[in-house]
């Protein structure tokens, strides 16, 4: 109950912050933003977009480590783990996909532009959406964990290629977005503070999401046996 | 050692001499690349269209084409009723190898087929250095097969086999790809060899991946 308040003012707190404050050419108090040259209050996607995509990332570690772990123990718990890491990372997927395109319409004039980090997420969401494809296309539970396991493990075997194909591939198109262009930048010190805080914010709303749809998912479970 | 090359092979000449007893699945495989190629020249008609649009729609032939075919080797066990009997008559692996080296074998038929009629048909499509496109082929064609055996093995114990296939297939696929498009866009360019090193790097690097990780998981998905 209290990490549930704490997380909710969190956020809030973090949402609060990313619009209020304001953006001025040279900071000089602690609550105010530098303007970025062609960015200005666009820059503020950072504190949503970029958690979110990292937010997706993490799911499907987390649903392939759990794919393992199944795969090795044969233990249900883990594929009811791994399913519900997947469908809360599909969902952040989507949200950092719209959040994204957005962004670009209004910074390069074009919802999609096919640059390396715009396919990877949109690869991510294509994983997402074949892993559940697969799983509605199984009846038998145990076959639809093996599979679906099996699965998601080849499917992050294939993700480390993007990053050194895409590069190559797309090197002529538009520059990366906000990511790596922060990376060169010094950030900010309140900007790098909000966005750190709306980081962990963000990754700790994954897990209790996770946490309430894995023990949504084991009453379930035991609710489908019971009644065979 | 021995024994496991042994029993792949003569799953592997099993399997081809069912296929070539019926050869169902063969014509329709062959209709389908005639028909791919028609519906893109009807559509091409008299345009010029650039080289590297045309290595790209190449690619999606060649795509499209493995997931018609390649799925049978499992799904056609599945059909025909034969999965518990070769479950009890062989090793998991041997199964593996049989059916990977079956793919091949006919996904390279069938990519040999598509060039030939497409180089003979595209009059846009010249390709300025043979080294690159011929390499680009092979490593494609090996890491094609080798990543649609395992997704074919996948899918024969599913209920929507047909439309799951693509679906289940283009993000692993999409790496592999990407790689040959561009390594077969440098072909046409007539680039220097050297510089497709990297390309070949990462499809010789991807074969290898995927076999192996094919190889650890068949056995889970083989067994009930």
């Amino acid at each position: 109950m209290l990490g549930k308040t704490i997380l909710g003012v969190w956020l809030s707190a973090v949402i609060l912050v990313a619009f209020s404050f304001p953006m001025v050419h040279h900071p000089s108090e602690w609550y105010q933003f530098p303007v970025i040259p062609g960015l200005e209050d666009k820059a503020r996607i950072l504190f949503f977009h970029v958690p979110m995509s990292w937010t997706a990332v993490v799911a499907f570690i987390l649903a392939m480590g759990y794919s393992i772990r199944y795969l090795v123990k044969k233990n249900m718990d883990d594929d009811i783990k791994s399913a519900s890491a997947a469908g809360l990372g599909l969902v952040f997927c989507i949200l950092a996909t719209v959040t994204g395109s957005l962004w670009a319409k209004f910074n390069w004039g074009s919802f999609w532009n096919w640059d390396p980090r715009e396919t990877s997420i949109f690869v991510l969401l294509l994983i997402y959406g074949a892993y559940f494809a697969l799983r509605s296309a199984l009846d038998v539970e145990e076959r639809k964990a093996t599979l679906s396991a099996v699965y998601s493990i080849i499917a992050g075997v294939t993700v480390p290629f993007f990053i050194f194909i895409l590069p190559r591939i797309v090197a002529s198109l538009h520059p990366e977005p906000i990511i790596n262009n922060r990376g060169k930048i010094d950030m900010n010190t309140t900007m790098l503070v909000v966005f750190l805080c709306s980081l962990a914010g963000f990754t700790a709303l994954f897990f209790w999401m996770w946490h309430l749809k894995v023990r949504t998912e084991r009453l379930a479970l035991v609710h489908q046996t019971e009644g065979e | 050692m021995s024994s496991l090359w042994y029993a792949s092979v003569t799953i592997f000449v099993k399997d081809l001499r069912s296929e070539l007893r019926t050869r169902y699945s063969l014509n329709s495989l062959l209709m389908f690349v005639i028909t791919t190629l028609s519906v893109i020249l009807f559509s091409l008609g008299s345009e010029n269209v650039s080289s590297d649009v045309l290595s790209g729609v190449l690619w999606i032939i060649i795509f499209f084409s493995t997931m018609s075919g390649l799925s049978r080797s499992f799904v056609s066990e599945e059909e025909r009723g034969t999965v518990m009997t070769l479950q009890l008559t062989a090793r998991p692996l041997a199964v593996f190898f049989g059916k990977l080296l079956f793919n091949t074998v006919l996904l390279a038929a069938l990519n040999l087929l598509t060039v030939t009629l497409y180089l003979l048909f595209i009059t846009n499509f010249v390709v300025q250095n043979y080294t690159i496109f011929i390499t680009t082929m092979g490593l494609g064609t090996i890491g094609l097969a080798s990543a649609s055996t395992i997704l074919a093995a996948i899918i024969a114990k599913a209920n929507t086999k047909g439309t799951l296939y693509p679906v289940l297939s283009f993000p692993i696929l999409l790496p592999l790809l990407l790689t040959v498009i561009n390594a077969t866009k440098m072909s046409v360019e007539g680039a220097a060899v050297y510089e497709a090193f990297s390309e070949f790097q990462i499809l010789i690097s991807y074969f290898i991946v995927i076999t192996t990780i094919s190889y650890l998981l068949f056995e889970f998905v083989w067994k009930e």
